[in-house]
């Protein structure tokens, strides 16, 4: 590995004073540009007597004897190039030397050094470009799962939302490249519209206590970056190919970058993924074929006082939902879960058809800093995006071609911050946010609108402090206040406007009464405030103790609010309620952690009590003349979530090393103890790993996952089934057993000149060919999950 | 590399003026009223009408629901008592009483006879129904059928209706497939 480092922001002066006394001191401090984090181990040297110093574990150092005037200072690094630095001594003097980091791959360094902290206490963790990238034919759900503590629910393996510690959906925030995606995170099978290929890097803190990012992220915040770009003359990149045997089909991605030695920089990135209808140990999973397209460009220049970047990406994604997952009610529904195997398996195919969903999601950023000496950074960014989504239903007739659901979501946000970083101690950010939402549900679909037009509005503003107690200590602590209002239009059949109670509750804000349905103007004002404080511990470089306190609110989402009819895609019927409120978590985490080169521990426990969580759950069924089905309604009710996220690891010796891993999360509801639903049961991986360097880095990792029954779940429902003629048991809660899993994966990587490398990596998932369902797929009434599959990946870096 | 500049900075300038014009757009408001949506091809009425072969009155199974598929209200449901042993001529009608005057469906699924099948699902005193009624390619529509009852007692009869089955099918619902356009069930008293 070899770095090499630049300095900057270096105010050359010449002096003419010429020291009469020569004992003052220079304290040094010597930071990374990017993200303040200490360099330690650097060397000082003085060029005129070659006296030498190194900077200590928080970056500092310590010249003494000095004379007023300038000196010129050499400074290496173990793992940087070395570079010359001029400062002006007149008395004692602090300096803070601001180093940039010139990296050929950031994940190495990633490697190396402490992770860059979102936050100071609360638990959080990163995936690097390599892990990130053995998942490139997957998604970024699937990703994500690495990190103990996430899971995901998915609608098949091509629609994977993430979990964090038990919550999803609207909970969790995901920041991608800075910018907040709005891409109708409210659906069960909205996944989010992210090129897992796209993203450099991925950090999950868990809980709500990123505040600068969003006060109502009670699940989490995920973050997707780029690496970091030299700041020299230079042009590489990479191109991944994957092949995945179970979908017959595969996914290359391509990325390049060039760079100038005055910071300008352009980077694109591109990917395609095919896969075809996936398996089942024992039959074909038809139509869960999925195509996907993304492409994004940035370029700007990133100086170290000020900088400038624009950024584009567009995603494309089409995805079959599985044909037997089509019913037409709910007789249909029961004898799918009375089933063993799904009603329609057909010949293994590459065609989508309907029933499926095709999402485009556009998204610009522009973004402006300023570093403003002796106070600190000022941010400004601009960004604009827009997810339009089509979801096509099993239509007849005219409409056989015709969307049953069209939304376009455009989002504007302006936002600026400002990090106060000059006190020794104390780091101050504050911060401020507009933005403007306006969704467009398009009426000719012919389909009763399930999610209305509106227009949001959303302001934001937020202060965060950390303060270093002591060389081992920080204490950090933040509010934020967030306002939005929705200000929607909205149909209501007049049934069932009544059926809702709305008539009494809301009849001023009928617009005009049609007949069969009302056309109403519901404006809804949602005031939430967060807050945050923690502490961190380090007992010395090896252990440390991490403790955070987070409130947090979140104004419901305009699902919760509007739903009210057939969701065509899941043959159920599902009603919102405008009287429902945010929710307010109350969250506690600890963790406490051991890193060393021989072994580590993690031990996170945490307890999130949520008011007035809103939560959506079968209750019943309606008729109808095309039969009955399914009511899903939402209701707000005090929950508590209590769960664990445990971790060690131990390198035997230097080849061999095993990794264990454990989580559990218990979600109940406060007043009469029933468990709330879909929470992710108990999980275990086991894995061992054997590594030589010398093999050309052959690595070779083994895998167990075992994933337990959850036994904590609501009572299923009595529905009456028209067919049967008599009330029946829906099994629509149990959940399916308990599995384990296995999973193999090799890698070799070559080395070529000029820094050219090609890795070959082959991998099995389930490789036993389980079967199996999950708890968290939402089609496991239908079918099985994915048997075995095999992936080949060539990576070549240039 | 000044010429890089030089298009940097241009870059720069136009990024900027995009920003502020996008930023001012935003703050345009439209209240634009959404169009009203009225569902295409609504059924509210489903009727049966089974005339004894013999002759005599014709009795009228009905079922209502006004607030269509996703209301939620239920269909009313209303029935006659069929006579033991006897056979009936079935004709089916369906109606879309959201429009005045009703808007007659059938005429529809008799014109689209090849992408239409009802099935009919019997069970206790009615001993079975036969179709009489064929599309252009000689597969059965059930528009109209035939009903024979057994000795008096319970009986019901499923009536589903299926846009673009398979056809020929097997007769079940199941191997025809398609859209579920209907789907009720009559519990009748066979005296």
């Amino acid at each position: 590995m070899r770095y090499t480092l630049t300095i900057l922001c270096i105010l050359v002066c010449q002096s003419y004073v010429f020291a009469q006394d020569c004992n003052t001191i220079l304290l040094g401090e010597i930071i990374d540009f990017h993200d303040q984090t200490p360099l330690a181990d650097a060397i000082i040297q003085v060029k005129v007597n070659k006296e030498q110093v190194y900077s200590d574990e928080f970056g500092k150092f310590t010249l003494k004897n000095l004379c007023n005037g300038s000196i010129e200072l050499e400074i290496s690094h173990p793992e940087c190039s070395t570079r010359f630095v001029i400062v002006e001594i007149n008395g004692n003097t602090h300096k803070k030397i601001t180093l940039e980091h010139h990296l050929e791959e950031l994940d190495e360094v990633k490697v190396t050094g402490a992770t860059i902290k979102e936050t100071n206490s609360a638990q959080e963790k990163v995936l690097k470009t390599k892990q990130l990238e053995r998942f490139g034919s997957n998604n970024l759900g699937d990703a994500l799962k690495q990190i103990n503590g996430v899971s995901s629910l998915n609608t098949g393996s091509n629609i994977v939302k993430p979990i964090i510690q038990g919550l999803g959906g609207s909970r969790i925030l995901i920041l991608n490249n800075g910018i907040r995606m709005q891409d109708m995170e409210w659906g069960a099978e909205h996944a989010p519209n992210i090129d897992v290929n796209a993203a450099n890097t991925a950090t999950v803190v868990k809980g709500a206590a990123a505040l600068k990012y969003g006060g109502d992220a009670i699940g989490g915040v995920i973050l997707l970056d780029q690496n970091r770009i030299p700041k020299k003359d230079t042009i590489y990149g990479k191109t991944l190919l994957n092949g995945v045997s179970n979908g017959r089909g595969g996914n290359i991605s391509s990325e390049l970058t060039k760079a100038y030695e005055n910071g300008f920089y352009i980077k694109g990135q591109a990917s395609y993924k095919k896969l075809g209808d996936a398996e089942a140990p024992d039959y074909i999973l038809s139509n869960t074929g999925v195509s996907q397209f993304g492409a994004s460009v940035d370029f700007g220049r990133l100086g170290f006082e000020k900088g400038w970047s624009a950024y584009y990406s567009y995603f494309d994604t089409n995805i079959g939902i599985l044909s037997a997952s089509h019913i037409g009610n709910v007789d249909d529904l029961i004898s799918a879960i009375n089933s063993d195997e799904p009603g329609k398996i057909s010949d293994f195919t590459y065609d989508i058809k309907n029933p499926r969903q095709n999402v485009k999601h556009h998204l610009g950023k522009l973004k402006y800093y300023k570093r403003f000496e002796g106070l600190g950074k000022l941010n400004l960014q601009y960004d604009i995006q827009q997810n339009h989504r089509f979801e096509y239903d099993i239509r007849v007739g005219a409409d056989k071609n015709k969307a049953s659901l069209d939304l376009k979501l455009t989002t504007q946000t302006l936002a600026t911050d400002i990090t106060i970083d000059a006190f020794e101690k104390q780091k101050f950010s504050f911060g401020v946010l507009g933005r403007y939402q306006e969704n467009f549900a398009n009426p000719e679909t012919g389909v009763r609108r399930l999610i209305p037009d509106y227009d949001k509005v959303d302001f934001g503003v937020f202060a965060t402090t950390e303060y270093k107690l002591s060389d081992l200590t920080t204490a950090d602590a933040g509010i934020r206040y967030d306002y939005s209002k929705i200000d929607a239009q909205k149909f209501y059949k007049t049934s069932r406007w009544e059926e809702r109670g709305y008539d009494k509750d809301y009849s001023d804000i009928v617009v005009s009464d049609l007949g069969t349905q009302l056309l109403t103007n519901p404006e809804l004002t949602y005031h939430n405030f967060s807050a945050s404080a923690g502490l961190k511990h380090k007992f010395n470089t090896e252990n440390q103790f991490r403790f955070n306190y987070t409130l947090a609110q979140r104004a419901p989402n305009p699902s919760e609010l509007f739903s009210d009819g057939l969701h065509h895609s899941a043959a159920r019927i599902e009603l919102g309620d405008l009287r429902i409120k945010s929710e307010t978590s109350h969250r506690i985490s600890v963790s406490l952690g051991k890193d060393t080169y021989t072994w580590g521990y993690d031990v996170a426990p945490y307890l999130n009590l949520i008011s007035d969580f809103i939560i959506l759950e079968p209750t019943g069924v309606e008729f109808s003349l095309r039969g009955a089905f399914p009511v899903w309604e939402y209701r707000q009710t005090d929950a508590r979530l209590l769960g664990v996220d445990a971790s060690i690891y131990n390198n035997w010796t230097n080849n061999w090393r095993t990794d264990h891993k454990f989580s559990i999360v218990k979600g109940r509801e406060r007043s009469n103890n029933t468990a709330l639903i879909n929470i992710p049961s108990a999980r275990m991986e086991n894995g061992i790993t054997f590594n030589k360097q010398e093999w050309h880095n052959f690595n070779i990792a083994l895998q167990s996952q075992y994933v337990f029954r959850q036994n904590e779940y609501l009572d299923n429902i009595n529905v009456y089934s028209p067919q049967q003629n008599q009330e029946v048991e829906l099994d629509i809660n149990t959940p399916p057993n308990a599995y384990h899993l296995l999973k193999l994966d090799t890698e070799m990587k070559f080395n070529f000149n000029n820094n050219n490398a090609l890795t070959v990596g082959l991998g099995v998932t389930n490789l036993l060919n389980t079967e199996y369902r999950d708890y968290l797929n939402r089609q496991r009434y239908f079918t099985d999950d994915l048997g075995r599959s095999f992936t080949l990946r060539l990576k070549f870096n240039y | 590399m000044t010429t890089t500049n030089t298009i940097f900075k241009n870059i720069k300038k136009v990024s900027i003026i995009a920003f502020s014009s996008i930023a001012l757009i935003s703050c345009s408001d439209d209240d634009d009223t959404p169009e009203a949506l009225n569902e295409e091809e609504v059924i509210t009425t489903v009727i049966v009408k089974l005339t004894p072969e013999a002759g005599g009155t014709a009795i009228t199974l009905m079922s209502k629901d006004d607030d269509g598929a996703d209301g939620p209200s239920a269909p009313v449901i209303t029935v006659e008592n069929l006579a033991a042993n006897t056979t009936y001529n079935g004709t089916i009608t369906l109606l879309n009483e959201t429009e005045s005057p009703a808007e007659d469906i059938t005429l529809e699924v008799a014109e689209e006879d090849d992408d239409h099948q009802f099935f009919y699902a019997v069970s206790g005193a009615i001993s079975g129904t036969a179709y009489t009624d064929m599309d252009e390619d000689g597969n059965p529509v059930g528009l109209k059928f035939t009903l024979s009852t057994t000795n008096a007692g319970a009986a019901t009869l499923g009536v589903t209706l299926r846009h673009e089955p398979k056809k020929p099918n097997d007769g079940t619902t199941a191997d025809a497939g398609g859209a579920t356009d209907i789907e009720q069930t009559f519990s009748i008293t066979v005296e």
